[in-house]
This record gives structure tokens, C-alpha cells and sequence, in this order.
């Protein structure tokens, strides 16, 4: 079959790979209908999480069609039409049950690199290096699902392919960081990139009651979209001095909880960015955290900071001052899905919650390298690509 | 006694294991060994187990552990706070220089490890997630490539080193 895959630092390829087949009693293949690029992606292709190799099937966020299920799947049979977590949990282990999904300690079958480069492993994902599992990727035609009973979900009849796919990974992080932030009636909540994730935990925290969320980037077309589609008020950070106007529209205090939704690649202006990014490519430091600084210094005495952003290792001029002296709470977590996403999938159906608008390209797998370039470089106003196997 | 391809593995995780010696040494020097790998002092090894005591049978293990027969010694005892069942097993007759068997390939410390997940996974789950074969396209021969994968061979036995 026919799959986009991870040929070097990037250098993204598509060719003909073996299909998938059960491994586990609880796995199902699954026809992939939609599989979508995450920013998530972007840190593998510039060789910044290092545990991919060449050939490595991409992708990681999908929904599709039930092919083929395993001997003890009891949820699922052939036909469904299903969303599916990014993350791989068993729902047996402690931290399933404490819906800690993404801490599963059951989901990974390569536990000791993240062991090595953290103290503990964490859970698996599919399509994200061997770090995480060594799992094939969702950007083509199969796709085995283990755990299927925990991490596939029936979508609701009456909601589009366009608008689950974003259940599987973008909506159920931005639920992640408002819930886990622990945002309350009357916060004033900002949020870092204006990327899928990003505009995701800005509506969660408007469902959540914050009295007023502001979303920060430079790119006017993602800026437009979360005034139109989210409802949430923006600043242009290229614009304006970001902890500055943050401090006005809070009367002062600064935002009760500060969302970081850019990660480890972060962009900046002044010299501090070219130090870190001259740091980065000498791997004196491994992630650049441009967004997760200023974060810091903007969030009010005793508020909440969360990193929805991945990193991988190291971080460099770390304002742990300011972390103390005002008492923040910093947090952070890859998205633990399988807690949020029933909800996710309610809020779609009765129209709550629309992600079409970030499916701003779709496109078959054979677009895959010119897909994961206009996802990179933003061109064309590109959002996420999408890709469609079957086209 | 073993393969050549065991030796090549081993020296390549040694070599991918200097990578993350040398990211965390640059945390603090006393870091400098990759905290998943540590071995404690007394040589237990101990996972737990999110089950009742009396569902961890020390008499019927599961098979990945019974398999070392006496040359184990097994210890349950409930995990605090509700957290399920601690789960501890030891070899009786530990090897003394663990280095000297990693540079050979073979690690029964480590062996003892992997086969500790896996019956945590099959009394927790009933089976033991499987990732191989994967579909993946071509496998170029890059010394990263070759490196990832030794480092993938001994990643389900404990940190990476
Ligand atoms: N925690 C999880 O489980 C999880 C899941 C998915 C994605 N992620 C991570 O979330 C992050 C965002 O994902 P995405 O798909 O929305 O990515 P994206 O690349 O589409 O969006 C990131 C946005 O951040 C903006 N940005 C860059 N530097 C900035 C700065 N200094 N200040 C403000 N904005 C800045 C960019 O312009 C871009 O619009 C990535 O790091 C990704 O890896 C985490
Ligand atoms: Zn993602
Ligand atoms: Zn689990």
C-alpha cells in the first residue's frame, strides 16, 4: 500500500510499504479515511525528536473505517465509522484508570529510550519515532489500532469526516491543557499559537467559562480564523508588546492561566531567538522556548502555566525566578484523549465545537512531501494539510 | 558465546547510550547516568501491578517470569495509596560486572527486567503488546539508522545505557 513516510531530516517520501495485519487480540486494522500533518510532525521532521528512521510511516492523527477487528475487540465490528486517539493505552493500568491516558504504562513497547532521556516512559503514539513505540504511521491506506476498545471512538452519525478527524488529537489536546489548567468561570486565559491546538484550547476555555481568552501569533490568516470559528480575541505578538497588552486586558494581573500551544520549535524576535537558535543547532540545547518564557513572565502571582507544546529535552535561560518568587503552577502533558473525547465528539454533533475550517488542504497521499511543505513554510495559508487515502 | 550481530548491537547501544549520557550530563554531571538504567544496590527489580495482592500469585507467575524457575526470588506486598500490588523479583545468583556482560550482548539483569513488563502486562492486559512487524518503506543504511535500532533492541529491558 501506498503510505508518506520519514526519509531524513526533511525529506519526506512516499512509497509502497507492506499493509498492516492483528498483532494483538485487541487490535483492529482500520481503513483510513482522513489522516491530517500536527506540528507535532514538524519537530520530527526537523530531526529534533532523533529517534525516527528512514522509512518511518508519518502520521498520527486520523479517523476511517472499522476493516478488520481483533479476537477479544467487543466495541467495534466491520463497517463503523470511527475516530481514533493518537495515543496508544491500555485502560488497564493505574494511570489509564486515573484517566492519566497518555502515562499509560502499557502503550509503549520501547519503554527504556523515554526511561533513559526522562526517569520514566510514558505512553506510545503512533507514527512518532521509536521513542514512542517504533508504530506505523496513519498516512496511509491501513492502519492497525491496538487497544481498539479504549482508543477508537463511533462517530456520530450526522458529523462530518472533516470534523472527527480533529477529535483524534488537536481538540482532545487543547481539552487537555484548559482542563488540566483547571480554568474557572471569570479567568482571563492567553494561549501561544494560533495552530490547530492552539485555537482548540482557546474554545475549551471559553466553554469552560473563562471570561476572556486571547490567542497570540503573527499569522494574520490563523489570527482571522479563531476571531471567526473560535470567538476568541487576538494579538499579532510582531505587533504589539504581548506580556504588556496582556497585562492591560486583565486589569493589570496578568492572565490566570497561560496556554503554551507552539512547542519546542518556537519563533521569536531579538537576539535572545538567535541565541537559541543557534544553541538548538549545536544541540547545546535541544527545544527553544520562546513561548514558554514569555509565558512565564506574563501569567499573574500564584497562576497556572501549561505546556501543550512538546519538548523533548532541554530547555536553556529557564525563568525558574519567576516560576518561585510568584508561586506559578507550571504544568504540562501530551494529551491524555480518551477522557475528552466523548465529550469532543457530543459538542461536534450538536455544533458546538467546528474544526472543518483548519482543514484548509486536503490532498491525496502522493501530495504527501508537497503537504508537509506548505504545512511548514504556512504557505498559501495552509493550516493543516490533509490527506485522503483512498483519493 | 554470541553472534556478531549481538556484538555490533551492543557496542551501537553503548554508543547511543553516550548520546543521552552526554544530554544529561549537561543537567548536572552527577545525572550523567540515564536514571532509567540505574541498578539499585540491592538488585531487586519492581513494577506495579494495578491488581489485588491475591490476584498476583507468586506460585502460578506468568510465564516470562516462571520461565527463570528458582533462579529467581520473588516478593508481593501491597502498593500504598490504592495503587494495586508491588510486584519485586531478584536473580539469586546476580552477575558482578554487568559491564563485561553488556560488551558480550547478554544481560540477564536486563532479560530479568523485560520479562518483568511483560508479566505486568499480561496479568494487567492478558497479552503482551506486540509492535513487529510494523509497515514501514525503505530502511536506508544510515549510522543513525543502525544505531536506533540496537537502541530499540534493548529499550524493552530497561533504560537505554
Ligand atoms: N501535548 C500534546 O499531546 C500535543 C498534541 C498535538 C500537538 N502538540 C504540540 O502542540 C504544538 C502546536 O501544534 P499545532 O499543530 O497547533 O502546530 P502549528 O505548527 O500548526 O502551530 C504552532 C503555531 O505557533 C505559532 N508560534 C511560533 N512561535 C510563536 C511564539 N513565539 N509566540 C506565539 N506563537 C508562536 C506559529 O506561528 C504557529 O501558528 C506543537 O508543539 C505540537 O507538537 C502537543
Ligand atoms: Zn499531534
Ligand atoms: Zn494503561
Amino acid at each position: 500500500m501506498k503510505a508518506v513516510t520519514w526519509r531524513g531530516v526533511n525529506e519526506v517520501g512516499v512509497e509502497d510499504v507492506p499493509e498492516p495485519k492483528i498483532l494483538n487480540d485487541h487490535d483492529i486494522i482500520l481503513e483510513v479515511g482522513l489522516s491530517v500533518t500536527c506540528g507535532s510532525d514538524l519537530h520530527l521532521l526537523g530531526g529534533y525528536i532523533p529517534a525516527m528512521r528512514a522509512g518511518d510511516v508519518l502520521g498520527h492523527e486520523f479517523m476511517g473505517t472499522v476493516a478488520e477487528v481483533g479476537r477479544n475487540v467487543t466495541k467495534h465490528k466491520v463497517g463503523d465509522r470511527v475516530v481514533v486517539v493518537s495515543f496508544t493505552s491500555c485502560g488497564q493500568c493505574w494511570y489509564c484508570k486515573q484517566e492519566l491516558w497518555s502515562l499509560c504504562d502499557n502503550g509503549n513497547p520501547n519503554p527504556g529510550i523515554t526511561e533513559a532521556l526522562w526517569g520514566q516512559g510514558i505512553g506510545g503514539c503512533y507514527g512518532y519515532s521509536h521513542a514512542l513505540g517504533g508504530y506505523a504511521g496513519s498516512h496511509a491506506r491501513y492502519m492497525r489500532v491496538p487497544y481498539a476498545d479504549q482508543g477508537a471512538f463511533p462517530i456520530p452519525d450526522g458529523v462530518s469526516d472533516e470534523r472527527a478527524l480533529f477529535a483524534s488529537d488537536a481538540a482532545p489536546t487543547g481539552w487537555t491543557g484548559a482542563h488540566q489548567a483547571e480554568v474557572k468561570p471569570g479567568d482571563v486565559v492567553a494561549v501561544w499559537g494560533a495552530g490547530g491546538v492552539g485555537q482548540m484550547a482557546a474554545r475549551k476555555a471559553m466553554l469552560m467559562g473563562a471570561e476572556r481568552v486571547v490567542v497570540i501569533d503573527r499569522f494574520d490568516n490563523r489570527l482571522a480564523q479563531v476571531r471567526t470559528h473560535i470567538g476568541a480575541e487576538t494579538l499579532d505578538y510582531e505587533e504589539v508588546d504581548v506580556p504588556a497588552e496582556l497585562r492591560e486586558m486583565s486589569g493589570g494581573r496578568g492572565p490566570d492561566v497561560c496556554i503554551e500551544a507552539v512547542g519546542m520549535e518556537a519563533h521569536g524576535n531579538g537576539p535572545q531567538y538567535l541565541y537559541d537558535q543557534v544553541k538548538q543547532q549545536l544541540r547545546l540545547q535541544s527545544d527553544r522556548p520562546t513561548a514558554l518564557r514569555e509565558a512565564i513572565y506574563a501569567c499573574r502571582k500564584g497562576g497556572t502555566v501549561f505546556a501543550l507544546g512538546v519538548f523533548g529535552g532541554l530547555v536553556d535561560k529557564f525563568p525558574m525566578g519567576a516560576v518561585m518568587n510568584k508561586a506559578l503552577t507550571l504544568r504540562g502533558a501530551q494529551q491524555h484523549g480518551h477522557r475528552y473525547i466523548p465529550e469532543i465528539l457530543d459538542l461536534m454533533a450538536r455544533d458546538e465545537v467546528r474544526t472543518e475550517h483548519l482543514a484548509t488542504h486536503v490532498m491525496s497521499l502522493d501530495d504527501g512531501p508537497r503537504g508537509y511543505r506548505m504545512f511548514k513554510n504556512k504557505e498559501d495559508g495552509c493550516v493543516r494539510a490533509v490527506f485522503r487515502p483512498g483519493a | 558465546m554470541t553472534t556478531s550481530i549481538g556484538n555490533v548491537a551492543s557496542v551501537a547501544a553503548r554508543a547511543g547510550g553516550s548520546v543521552v549520557r552526554q544530554v544529561r550530563s549537561a543537567i548536572d554531571p552527577s545525572a550523567a547516568r540515564p536514571a532509567g538504567a540505574g541498578q539499585p544496590a540491592s538488585g531487586w527489580l519492581s513494577v506495579t501491578v494495578f491488581r489485588e495482592p491475591s490476584d498476583v500469585d507468586t506460585a502460578a507467575l506468568p510465564a516470562p517470569l516462571a520461565e527463570f524457575g528458582d533462579r529467581i526470588e520473588v516478593r508481593v506486598r501491597p502498593a500504598p495509596g490504592g495503587k494495586g500490588t508491588e510486584l519485586a523479583v531478584r536473580l539469586r545468583d546476580r552477575p558482578s560486572g554487568t559491564a563485561a556482560s553488556r560488551l558480550t550482548g547478554s544481560d540477564p539483569q536486563a532479560d530479568l527486567r523485560s520479562a518483568l513488563r511483560r508479566a505486568k502486562q499480561l496479568i494487567e492486559v492478558g497479552e503482551v503488546l506486540a509492535v513487529d512487524p510494523a509497515p514501514h518503506g525503505r530502511r536506508t543504511a544510515t549510522p543513525g539508522g543502525a544505531l536506533l535500532e540496537a537502541w530499540t533492541k534493548v529499550a524493552p529491558k530497561a533504560g537505554v545505557r
